[in-house]
């Protein structure tokens, strides 16, 4: 093994640590953490697999072989924060309609208490 | 039984005019046909809006965070339709819209039958009429309006409307966010609700500030277009 390999299989291996502590402390919902973990996966098939680039170059007929990783990087990042707004939409639009049920409920629960009030 | 009436304020910020808005609604002169109701939704505002509001005489709801202008136009309609009134105007917090019109408002939705009646700086001209740039959007909003509903409208974004009960059913819970007023259009004329326009004299604004900076007005601008449009495509249920 090269020495960019060993430090690319530790970098993995420490991010995938990384992402199992998150889970673990409940700072990273499952279903977002899978995504990482099949990325790392990837990496770590890479860093061990050398003359994998080279295979997958080949056989879609690209000459450099690093632009496939560049190109597939970008893709699947574009993927994943196209991802992120549509969950970042979702959740905003439930936030609205619990400030807007809790806003009402105070509402209600004000002119209760007055009455009660000035019932006693 | 006489009919019911939800004046819907959103209000961020307003502490410089809110008490002449809800003053000039409580004023108003009515006859035994009319039951009139002022709400009050404070959009989390940072200012004495909160404090102002619970000396005055008028149902204020509180929202706990910053919704802007569409989600709280929107919490006042859910309330109209909550306690099942059966018209909601809204109004600005600002004092922009003269309450007196409330009533010809309603009278004019009664009598044409129109389900939203829009308050138009536009169909007369006359009272104030905003800068040349936000005239400029206005026509422009106009112009998109009816190229895909084949309506006019010479006011689309006056946030002057009135609601009949049949429109707060079917609009409080698909009610626009950010800046609603040409989306809510839309989406009026998807739900086959009539639209009419009756002209009124605006005032420039009392206190407080626009929602709309020069700065964000391209944002506004690119922002409804494409809102318009998609909600175009959109199906409505």
């Amino acid at each position: 093994m090269e020495k960019i390999q060993i430090i690319a299989v530790i970098v993995s291996l420490l991010f995938l640590t990384y992402i199992g502590y998150l889970i673990i402390k409940g700072k990273l919902r499952e279903e977002y953490a899978i995504i990482w973990i099949i990325c790392t996966g990837i990496l770590l098939i890479f860093s061990v697999w050398r003359k994998g680039l080279d295979f997958f170059a080949n056989l879609l007929g690209v000459v450099a072989p690093p632009n496939i990783v560049f190109t597939a990087a970008i893709f699947a990042i574009l993927i994943y924060l196209l991802h992120l707004s549509v969950v970042v939409s979702k959740l905003q639009s439930k936030t609205k309609i619990l400030a807007q049920e809790i806003a009402l409920l105070k509402q209600e629960l004000d002119t209760l208490k007055k009455d009660s009030n000035s019932k006693k | 039984m006489p009919l019911s009436i939800a004046v819907v304020i959103p209000a961020y910020n307003e502490e410089a005019s809110i008490a002449s808005v809800i003053d000039e609604i409580q004023r108003l002169t009515l006859t035994t046909n009319y039951r009139i109701q002022a709400v009050v939704i404070n959009d989390n505002s940072t200012d004495r809006t909160a404090e102002i509001l619970a000396k005055l005489p008028c149902v204020a709801i509180h929202l706990p965070t910053n919704l802007g202008i569409g989600g709280a136009v929107q919490t006042g309609l859910m309330f109209a339709k909550k306690y099942n009134y059966d018209f909601a105007i809204q109004v600005d917090g600002d004092g922009q819209h003269p309450a007196e019109k409330i009533i010809e408002l309603i009278h004019f939705s009664q009598k044409q039958q129109y389900d939203v009646v829009i308050g138009s700086r536009y169909l007369l001209g006359k009272g104030f009429q905003s800068t040349r740039l936000r005239r400029f959007g206005i026509r422009y909003f106009s112009w998109i309006h009816k190229l895909i509903t084949g309506q006019k409208i010479t006011d689309s974004t006056s946030g002057f409307r009135l609601l009949n009960k049949k429109a707060i059913l079917a609009i409080s819970e698909i009610y626009p966010d950010e800046y609603p007023e040409p989306e809510a259009l839309i989406i009026y004329y998807k739900l086959k609700l009539r639209v009419g326009e009756l002209p009124v004299e605006m005032r420039s604004r009392q206190g407080g500030k626009s929602s709309i900076s020069t700065f964000a007005s391209v944002y506004y601008l690119l922002k409804v277009t494409l809102a318009v449009i998609f909600t175009s495509c959109r199906k409505i249920a």
